[in-house]
């Protein structure tokens, strides 16, 4: 007996029949409270709630959602709009938090303490702050549309937010986007073609400078043809306000500025521990090759620092894309504001939009982390 | 042929060394110079020399610089929110004591430094919940009347003093042998990782109250105490995985040739190493979660940054936005800059000690 008390297999179930017993007691408690609690306050649980008209106002939307539209179109309209911003950030947050991370590295003092500053300030202070201070402090300081900034007579910034002029046929676009995707896929095509060739003969053929005229030049060219060639809905001043092109409400323009800058911070620390994990001795080797300090970064530094960089950069875009619910504290329609406080007021069906809204943010974060594991399985380097 | 330069005195040469090298250097350099100039000069006036320091309202401000004097009007609301003024004593005491008993344990010598610093941690926080909350012969205070930096440090330190403890568990529940344990373990932490901190304050403040029995009402505070350490809980775990990741196996095994059990091994040989390896990761998850306090203002519960917030619908004080976010901010970025320096010295201190 006593010693079939002190088998090890024997305790480990009998441990783990407790640890079971113990959740699924605490589960059934808060079960069983929860629905008490919804029969007493007499909220019928179910999904049926998304296909009701919402009746709920959302300022700004790409979607083209109306409050006589269902709850369902409502959520969806929170969802683009938390991606609409968590994209443009994610751009801005990445051109300036590589910048910085070089800036960090420079041989310049100056240069490389100004990064410093830049990293210190933005990481210590909490996100929150900048998006209260951006969308109270800064925007709110701008002038009336009467008197807004005028970048060029097409671009206006005021306190009412930032109107652009849209074209008012988007075909040539259209065009100009599938032009630039064939390209890059020739671009991809070319480079494989010309690193297959050095192999075989060790001719060399110049794949970057191929690459800046198919994959920048000529896409860019494109989309300035395609601007010129469509007429644009330009903001005009009307009375208190512009009318006409888009308007990007201050409340995304503040959560942009913030995501974006505070992230960036974060990013530039990446990229600095990424670059200062290749050891020097590798970069002496290169140029004692002869190596030219252009192909130095590209053959001997980048294929060592991008793996070490692009894990952790891509667990900060996962936070960057988490951290635009922050945009619920200035009333920017994401998810959150929209949908966990105007639809769960109206509709009462906490459980049920908790569970979705928290679904949501699970299935962007499995996603990224799966693309991760496949970048990195991709991407490891061999070393013997 | 170029000839060689007379050498520079030597503060010249470090100067042309780091600043003018090249003559791309000496341009990036007059560049930044020219940025910091453009920056600090207009920065240097509002903050400090055009500032108004003295005088009781918004009258006072006469100078173009910052209204010094609205913080000043305001600093006992930014500290202590609706505290009533009578019962701030308490506050000050807790404070107080905290920091004496912070500077006490921090002191190397001090005899039975363990054991004082494990009754430390089990008088301290139910000492201050009751000078803060009251009962027992105190005026009890209600915790909406609370607010300010005193419950941004509230807020911090108790839901760290339940993250660290549960982080533990699940760092070593997501190490276990046994496969169910590990399981919970990992969907608790993904999950809350899973989740903006945001939407967790909103379901601990609106499931919390559904999920207890009724009439059970869990104190708002509360709520948002639990949420903010169930999240980050799940962090520490993580944090505190790295550190046993990196103990060597051996370690476990010597200890359980020894002939301890599975508790005393981790009691006395795992997490005491382990611990000391993940501290820097720990501290960066708790300036995490000291940033994250601010997100209580969702829930219309007023920290620091929500009392400056609130402060600028002040019809008296109409206009003093950058004063009061300067001022909150400069808050945030001294203890979050303050607790990182502490634990990169003490980080460097290590390495020195294991000769590393």
């Amino acid at each position: 007996m006593k010693a079939f008390l002190r088998d090890r297999k024997v305790r480990d179930i009998f441990w783990q029949v407790m640890a079971t017993i113990a959740l699924v007691a605490v589960v059934v408690f808060f079960v069983k409270n929860a629905s008490d609690n919804m029969v007493k306050a007499g909220i019928a649980s179910g999904f049926n709630f998304l296909w009701r008209d919402s009746g709920i106002e959302v300022p700004f939307n790409i979607t083209g959602y109306k409050p006589s539209d269902t709850i369902w179109a409502l959520l969806w309209t929170g969802i683009v709009n938390t991606l609409l911003v968590s994209a443009a950030s994610v751009v801005l947050a990445t051109v300036v938090g590589f910048t910085v991370g070089l800036m960090r590295l420079s041989h310049n003092w100056l240069l490389s303490t100004l990064a410093a500053v830049y990293i210190e300030f933005v990481r210590n202070i909490p996100l929150l702050f900048f998006v209260l201070f951006w969308y109270f402090g800064v925007l709110a300081a701008l002038p009336t549309p009467k008197e807004s900034f005028d970048f060029l007579g097409v671009i206006f910034l005021n306190r009412r937010g930032l109107s652009i002029p849209t074209p008012n046929d988007a075909s040539g676009f259209h065009v100009a986007l599938l032009a630039s995707l064939v390209l890059i896929g020739v671009q991809i095509g070319l480079a494989r073609w010309a690193k297959a060739r050095q192999a075989r003969t060790g001719q060399d053929f110049p794949v970057w400078s191929a690459g800046f005229v198919l994959c920048g030049a000529l896409p860019l060219a494109f989309f300035v043809w395609a601007g010129v060639l469509t007429s644009w809905d330009l903001p005009v001043l009307r009375g208190f306000n512009y009318r006409g092109g888009f308007v990007l409400v201050p409340e995304f323009v503040a959560l942009f500025m913030a995501l974006s800058t505070y992230t960036a911070g974060f990013i530039a620390e990446v990229v600095r521990g990424g670059i200062q994990s290749v050891r020097q001795g590798q970069i002496d080797a290169a140029r004692a090759l002869g190596l030219t300090p252009g192909r130095v970064v590209r053959l001997v530094v980048n294929p060592q620092a991008m793996p070490v960089i692009i894990p952790p950069i891509t667990s900060q875009y996962l936070n960057l894309i988490k951290n635009s619910s922050f945009g619920a504290a200035i009333a920017y329609p994401e998810i959150v504001a929209v949908f966990m406080g105007s639809a769960l007021v109206a509709t009462g069906q906490a459980i049920e939009i908790i569970a979705i809204t928290l679904g949501i943010y699970l299935t962007i974060g499995l996603a990224v982390s799966v693309f991760m594991n496949w970048y990195n399985a991709r991407h490891r380097l061999v070393t013997r | 042929m170029k000839t060689a330069a007379p050498p520079l005195p030597g503060w010249l040469a470090v100067l042309r060394q780091r600043l003018f090298a090249t003559w791309l250097d000496t341009v990036v350099s007059l560049l930044c110079l020219y940025v910091v100039w453009r920056v600090s000069v207009p920065l240097m006036q509002w903050l400090l020399i055009e500032a108004n320091w003295n005088g009781t309202s918004r009258d006072d401000c006469t100078s173009s610089g910052a209204c010094w004097v609205f913080i000043r009007a305001r600093f006992a609301q930014f500290m202590y929110g609706l505290y009533p003024v009578p019962e701030r004593w308490r506050v000050d005491l807790l404070g107080l004591l905290a920091v004496f008993a912070g500077a006490a344990l921090s002191w190397r010598g001090l005899p039975r430094r363990q054991e004082i610093m494990v009754a430390t941690v089990l008088i301290l926080p139910p000492l201050g919940i009751w000078l803060l909350y009251g009962g027992f012969g105190l005026k009890i205070v209600e915790t909406r009347e609370w607010g300010g930096l005193m419950l941004t440090l509230f807020l911090a330190i108790y839901a760290g003093l339940i993250a660290v403890p549960l982080g533990i568990l699940l760092a070593l529940g997501r190490r276990s042998r046994l496969p169910l344990i590990r399981f919970a373990s990992i969907v608790f932490i993904e999950f809350w990782r899973g989740v903006p901190i945001i939407t967790v304050i909103f379901l601990a403040s609106l499931l919390l109250p559904l999920i207890m029995p009724t009439g059970f009402n869990v104190d708002r505070l509360a709520r948002a105490v639990i949420g903010l350490a169930f999240v980050i809980a799940a962090y520490m775990a993580e944090a505190v995985r790295g550190g046993l990741q990196a103990l060597p196996e051996g370690q476990t095994e010597a200890a359980q040739a020894l002939g301890l059990g599975y508790w005393r091994v981790t009691r006395l040989i795992v997490l005491p190493q382990a611990l000391r390896i993940s501290l820097p990761a720990m501290t960066n998850e708790f300036i995490a979660l000291f940033k994250n306090t601010t997100l209580v203002l969702i829930v219309s519960i007023f920290d620091l940054l929500g009392i400056a917030q609130a402060a600028l619908a002040d019809p008296a004080w109409v206009g003093m936005n950058m004063e009061a976010y300067v001022f909150a901010g400069a808050i945030y970025w001294f203890a979050c800059f303050g607790l990182s320096q502490w634990s990169r010295s003490r980080e460097k201190r290590l390495q020195i000690a294991h000769g590393r």
